[in-house]
């Protein structure tokens, strides 16, 4: 069974019924036993990163996700729930993320090419990077070049050991990230058609260890 | 890079997806739920749901139809028409919506944009503007086309943007099942005046009009049609080939 975190912030139905679609059990919880008794965890989110750090923490459910991640059970953090896995975020002043993965959460603006939009919104392509040879288990059903939908003003940075994709955005924008039984997407795979419906299915399969 | 996204359009009414030509007579068309598996399977990059209806049994309707839809259909569904309210986004979200487009809504209710962008973030707020050229200027039309608000469209869309609307969509009444052509002259107003993505709505009759939009106007980000996708004159997965063959850059 998988554990959709609800802390209070965005919509849960699609990434309920893209799981439900591929045939996986996903509940979606506040409660810290369901989630501490799932195989593995989706932590999601949209919006304001102070504000969901901020109900993170109120609700306890933070504590709830490092037990998760210290039992070794597979963790996907997707869009602002992979951001909330960084030490700090940039946006809007500064605020203490989990800590899971060393680096920062910074804005796109002024780093992109002026003429490019914020928020980078719509479809762009993986570019999956190899390690010792192979790419990360959760992109084993899909190729090099594959199309995600994103919808992000900010993005992570400082943490290239620790990147498993990139989206070219003018400049390489940090797609997916893993560390250990973490695994992070700033894409939504829930709404990336069969692509990223196919990333769900290997995370549902991926025992949670390193290459 | 980005791509740029094609975005069919389905108008529900009594449960059934309708499309008007210039607004008017209505026709039939089919099953919403049907439609939707259709296009995303053949490549739309998101979709958008106008709910024309008016009362409130409809309304459920529709909503019981975006819920279906949302449980099969795994990319962007924008919903609009009707949304007067926090409770309305609220309505629609939570059967699947990521965006939700407002029009009227926001002419009558003018902190609506800011009250919706505050809560569920810009890139849920979609502003939608029904646009004609009356006695020279561009005026921005209310209640489905039928009423002149007498604003100024760029302002208004302007105004809209800096109150926290995350993407625009333009609707040109002057163009729209004409089937002649996007209305370039308007949306590169439009594209130069404000820094979000502005979706082209309105005109599009071929395979051409979609490449000289994008030829023509870089600035866009996708472009929205209805009635040539229902009716099977262009096929999405044909339409992107074509582009991709131009070196626009679409998600195939």
């Amino acid at each position: 069974m998988i554990a959709i975190v609800d802390y209070g912030v965005g919509n849960l139905f699609s990434l309920k019924q893209s799981l439900t679609a591929i045939g996986a059990e996903a509940v979606v919880t506040n409660q810290p036993e369901t989630v501490l008794s799932a195989d593995r965890v989706i932590l999601p989110g949209v919006g304001a990163f102070a504000d969901a750090a901020k109900k993170l923490s109120a609700t306890g459910l933070s504590e709830v996700v490092r037990s998760v991640v210290d039992s070794g059970k597979p963790l996907l953090g997707i869009c602002l729930g992979m951001q909330l896995l960084f030490e700090t975020s940039y946006e809007f002043g500064e605020h203490k993320g989990l800590g899971l993965i060393p680096g920062r959460v910074v804005a796109l603006k002024e780093r992109i090419s002026p003429e490019l939009k914020i928020p980078h919104i719509g479809w762009n392509q993986l570019s999956l990077i190899e390690k010792s040879g192979k790419v990360h288990p959760i992109f084993n059903r899909i190729k090099n070049g594959d199309y995600v939908y994103f919808v992000h003003s900010y993005y992570a940075t400082s943490c290239d050991q620790y990147v498993i994709a990139n989206t070219d955005y003018s400049i390489p924008v940090t797609a997916a990230v893993a560390r250990g039984c973490i695994c992070g997407c700033q894409f939504h795979p829930e709404k990336s058609g069969d692509v990223g419906l196919r990333i769900l299915k290997s995370f549902c399969e991926w025992s949670g260890e390193e290459l | 890079m980005i791509s740029k996204r094609i975005i069919p359009c389905l108008d529900v009414k009594d449960g059934r997806v309708v499309k008007g030509v210039n607004f008017q007579n209505l026709q039939d068309v089919t099953s919403p739920v049907l439609l939707a598996e259709r296009y995303s399977e053949s490549g739309a990059d998101e979709l958008v749901f106008y709910d024309i209806t008016a009362s409130a049994e409809d309304r459920s309707l529709f909503t019981d139809i975006l819920r279906q839809v949302a449980e099969r259909v795994f990319i962007p569904l924008t919903v609009g028409g009707g949304i007067n309210s926090l409770d309305d986004f609220d309505r629609v979200l939570k059967c699947g919506a990521d965006k939700v487009s407002v029009n009227s809504g926001a002419i009558r209710n003018p902190d609506l944009i800011s009250d919706a962008a505050a809560r569920y973030g810009s890139q849920c707020v979609v502003i939608s503007a029904d646009v004609r050229r009356v006695n020279g200027g561009m005026r921005v039309f209310s209640k489905g086309g039928r009423v002149d608000t007498g604003l100024d469209a760029i302002e208004w869309i302007k105004r809209c943007v800096d109150n926290g609307a995350g993407e625009v969509v333009l609707n040109s009444m002057d163009t729209d099942g004409v089937k002649g052509g996007f209305d370039l002259e308007m949306l590169k107003l439009v594209t130069d005046a404000v820094d979000v993505p502005v979706i082209a709505s309105g005109g599009a009759g071929c395979i051409k009009d979609f490449v000289s939009l994008f030829q023509t106007l870089p600035k866009v980000d996708a472009g929205l049609a209805a009635s040539i996708f229902h009716f099977g004159q262009v096929s999405i997965k044909e339409l992107k080939t074509a582009l991709k063959e131009r070196d626009i850059n679409v998600r195939l």
